[in-house]
């Protein structure tokens, strides 16, 4: 059972702020990504919880204990890094063990609970190795043991997975997954990659400049984004933002279905859409200038600008699709529950 | 790599009588130097020099090794080799902890210490022999071990090549262990110091060298022959005065004193290429 809780914690270097007071509660082997975009101070924040950072203002509780001035090992926590950070003249098996060492546990229990550790990640038959001799992936999984053989409260990392190439990166993703839910322990992971995050998170912090943008599941994420820069950081390809002036009328000048009601708003409006929301109609009078297509298999994203104007516009139109096939210009129809609205001079969802 | 300069018959020819003269003339000496320590006194003396070695090998060594001109040669060489390790290892143990702590540690004025550490490369034992001699003779050092060891110890070198490779090593690699639960010295002696053993052994083959050829040091602060090193004895081995120097006996020890250094190299280069193949990262 353990609970990690952050009161308003901020981190300044000299003058410069790179976190601007953060709270979040996290619940027991609750699984946490924080996402955003590089330098966006996640790393930072990551490393608060673990210890290997100062904490400027503010303070760290796990299981309702302040630790902001404890030690990384007093605080129960295993890391997992970017880039493994294996012990390189250690063999595999000293790796996963070195921390039970420091702990001086007795001899045969460090062996069992080497060998145990090396089952559950598959990695019996390389324990005499060297870090060298392994691939990324089984070099990751020496890093993951390292992290579960102490048996931490916290498990924490730091973009493990970037280091590894795209299906690698699938299948390692679906078995921290798999190891996180089978050792019930609560974890913070800190990706740059929204699709990580989605895929990996009981819930998600998106992270801007050192401010959380928006905590919450990863689906109210995407249904609901909060503002204009989660919007376009959660989901892949990112939202269309188009601004919308009175009348409903696009930069172009057409007006938007009449099925889509924008909120009552003193200020300027901006109208999200998703490219998967956006359906096909011949007699709709927003019309897309195609400009490029890119096929994916399953679908087609077709780039262009609204006729008339040059605001930008992605649509994904089921299927595979190539320019010749297409016509010079498509009517769209924007699906109307699925639009979101946005003050354009704050970002803020409506 | 055989491909870089055509080969043909010429080239060879030309290339191979270029290196067999350079090798000739460095090797000259020395071996002029092998066949003198193999001839008799009367041989040297009268000329022409002999050029091809004489039948008193075992005699002239054995005179060298077990009596020598002022104290026997094994005597000589036996301090020579303390105080060459002495000065190895102590660099090297010094120049590690040093480094660590200019790398790792964050405290008040780590900066200027580093600094003061370099710029001791300007100042070597020629430059401040009065001074160390005038302490280490005040402290009661002469003829001792301590006294020959002690002043040249520190090395800025070694420092700053430690504190190069030091910064190398990834920093994640002190917060896992960290993580880990790991002291600093814990980490420096579980995580960095086998992490060195390559640099180690490099330096040390070097330092040794360095040690074992010190000259003007070891000339100034002993003066008892019991304490003799064998690079200032061969000196001291020349005669004042009208006495006949023991040419045959004086060039066995000057191949004794060359062998240590030789086998050093040959040894440790073992240990290199295993430190190269085994090369982690």
């Amino acid at each position: 059972m353990t609970t990690i809780s952050l009161k308003d914690v901020k981190k300044s270097y000299g003058k410069l702020r790179v976190i601007h007071g953060v709270s979040v509660d996290i619940h027991d082997s609750e699984f946490i990504v924080v996402v955003g975009p590089s330098g966006c101070g996640k790393s930072t924040l990551l490393r608060m919880i673990a210890g290997l950072e100062d904490i400027s203002e503010g303070e760290v509780c796990i299981d309702g204990k302040v630790v902001n001035h404890l030690e990384p090992m007093d605080r129960n926590i295993a890391m997992v890094f970017q880039n493994y950070a294996l012990y390189p003249h250690m063999s595999v098996f000293d790796n996963i063990a070195y921390s039970l060492k420091i702990a001086k546990t007795p001899k045969s229990e460090i062996k069992q609970r080497v060998q145990e550790t090396a089952e559950l990640l598959q990695l019996g038959d390389y324990l005499h190795r060297k870090p060298r001799q392994l691939s990324g992936g089984q070099r990751q999984r020496v890093a993951m043991g390292r992290a579960i053989v102490r048996r931490p409260s916290v498990f924490l990392f730091d973009e493990p997975l970037s280091n590894l190439d795209a299906k690698l990166r699938v299948q390692m993703r679906l078995e921290i997954k798999r190891l996180q839910r089978k050792l019930g322990i609560t974890s913070v992971f800190v990706t740059h990659d929204q699709v990580e995050a989605m895929t990996l998170g009981d819930k998600l912090m998106v992270l801007n400049d050192g401010r959380v943008e928006q905590f919450g599941t990863p689906v109210d994420l995407y249904q609901k984004p909060g503002s204009v820069f989660v919007a376009q950081f959660i989901g892949s390809p990112s939202m269309n933002i188009v601004p919308v002036s009175e009348g409903q009328r696009l930069p172009n000048g057409a007006v938007v279905d009449h099925m889509v009601r924008s909120p009552q708003h003193a200020g300027e409006l901006s109208l999200g859409i998703r490219p998967e929301h956006i359906d096909i109609d011949p007699t709709s009078d927003v019309r897309l200038l195609i400009e490029m297509a890119e096929q994916l298999g399953a679908n087609t994203l077709i780039h262009g600008v609204l006729e008339g104007s040059t605001a930008p516009l992605v649509v994904s139109m089921p299927g595979l699709h190539t320019l010749q096939s297409l016509d010079a210009s498509i009517g769209l129809r924007f699906q109307p529950e699925n639009c979101h609205w946005f003050d354009t001079g704050s970002g803020n969802r409506l | 790599m055989s491909g870089m300069v055509e080969r043909n018959g010429a080239g060879t020819i030309i290339s191979h009588v270029g290196l067999i003269f350079g090798i000739a003339i460095v090797c000259f000496p020395i071996y002029l130097a092998i066949v003198a320590s193999t001839v008799e006194q009367k041989d040297i003396v009268s000329p022409p020099l002999p050029l091809l070695p004489g039948g008193h090998f075992i005699e002239n060594y054995k005179k060298a090794l077990l009596s020598g001109v002022n104290i026997p040669v094994w005597r000589m060489l036996v301090n020579s080799t303390i105080m060459a390790m002495g000065i190895a290892i102590g660099k090297i143990v010094i120049s590690l902890l040093s480094a660590f702590a200019i790398v790792y540690f964050r405290f008040p004025l780590r900066t200027f210490f580093f600094w003061m550490i370099f710029l001791t490369l300007m100042l070597p034992v020629e430059v401040r022999i009065v001074p160390t001699f005038e302490v280490i003779a005040n402290f009661g050092m002469l003829n001792s071990y301590t006294g020959l060891i002690l002043p040249l110890i520190a090395s800025a070198t070694a420092t700053f090549l430690f504190r190069q490779f030091f910064m190398t090593v990834p920093d994640e690699i002190a917060e896992a262990a960290r993580v880990d639960g790991a002291k600093p010295m814990r980490f420096f002696f579980d995580i960095l110091l086998p992490m060195s053993r390559t640099n180690i052994a490099a330096l040390f083959v070097i330092l040794f060298i360095y040690g074992w050829n010190q000259y003007l040091w070891p000339l100034l602060i002993t003066t008892d022959p019991e304490m003799n090193t064998i690079v200032m004895g061969i000196k001291q081995m020349f005669p004042s005065g009208d006495d006949l120097a023991d040419w045959p006996v004086i060039m066995a020890t000057a191949l004794l004193a060359m062998l240590p250094p030789v086998l050093v190299v040959v040894f440790m280069q073992n240990l290199f290429i295993k430190g190269l193949v085994d090369a982690e990262k």
